[in-house]
């Protein structure tokens, strides 16, 4: 009786995990993600969005010095 | 402290650069990761709306004082809202390859919508190009510029509401709920709308403080 139960317990385990593995959730980037190599691309992303805001910085000083001369004159 | 607005642009656009990537999405079929395009396609597209309402509110002041300057900042707010268009139309276009399966679809109000408005504010920079007298111009294409503004509104939110849309919220059922976004989504979505439309500004300042020099050096 014991191993009948037992073997059915067995049973309906092994068929819940194969369930799971079967019900396929969307496919999402998770490999991406688990080597961690995702920062490569934050940083990489990040750095080209810094220098674009540096250059146009640079830009507004350049208008800055252009008001000073025209306010001078 | 008149440079606060752009410390906040640059640090809420590089947080949702950041956040927008790592953070956790709904995982939804056919969307996938591309669910995370919300945080960039959706608030370039808010910022260019800003910009149009900047524009046509100086085209308002424009034709209420008779003020060249206001002439001057509807244009360059209307130049900045054409260059958001831009990245706005082609990561759409984008967007839309990997999950519409086409690159552009006529089956779209929106799409037609923004195409139609495109072209509208390209009028209105070929009309300021066309006339010389420049009280003229200020006051024929602030005039023009109300018009394009309500056009482009009708085209762009009224009428894809009306009919049916691929994009989520339009299609008779205008609601954020229907972006499928949970609350994880939120907290970056509002700050990139927030950000952009800041950054926006900014360009524009920057644009403004240009035409300035500009019509000082030919008085």
């Amino acid at each position: 009786m014991i191993k009948k139960i037992l073997s059915l317990v067995l049973l309906l385990s092994a068929l819940a995990t194969s369930a799971q593995e079967t019900t396929s959730s969307p496919q999402m980037a998770d490999a991406f993600r688990s080597e961690g190599k995702i920062y490569v691309v934050i940083a990489v992303i990040a750095i080209i969005f810094i220098a674009l805001v540096a250059f146009l910085i640079t830009i507004e000083r350049n208008v800055k010095k252009l008001e000073k001369q025209i306010n001078k004159d | 402290m008149k440079h606060w607005y752009k410390i906040i642009a640059v640090i809420l656009i590089l947080y949702t650069l950041v956040w927008g990537l790592l953070n956790d999405v709904p995982r939804l079929d056919i969307l996938n990761e591309t669910i995370r395009n919300v945080y960039y396609h959706v608030p370039i597209w808010f910022a260019m709306l800003f910009m149009m309402s900047v524009s046509v509110v100086q085209s308002i002041l424009t034709l209420t004082k008779n003020k060249l300057d206001n002439d001057a900042k509807a244009y360059n707010a209307a130049l900045v809202g054409f260059f958001f268009s831009i990245p706005g139309l082609t990561t759409g276009s984008i967007w839309a390859k990997y999950t519409w399966g086409t690159w552009w679809t006529f089956q779209d109000p929106k799409l037609n919508g923004v195409a139609i408005s495109i072209l509208i504010y390209l009028a209105y920079f070929i009309l300021r190009f066309s006339v010389d007298d420049e009280l003229k111009r200020a006051r024929i294409s602030a005039v023009y510029n109300v018009f394009a503004f309500v056009m482009m509104n009708v085209f762009i939110m009224i009428l894809p509401r009306l009919t049916d849309s691929l994009h989520p919220g339009n299609g008779g059922n205008p609601a954020f709920a229907k972006y499928d976004m949970d609350s994880s989504m939120r907290m970056v979505f509002y700050p990139a709308v927030i950000g952009w439309i800041l950054f926006g500004y900014w360009l524009f300042e920057i644009k403004n403080r240009i035409s300035f020099i500009k019509n000082k050096i030919h008085d």
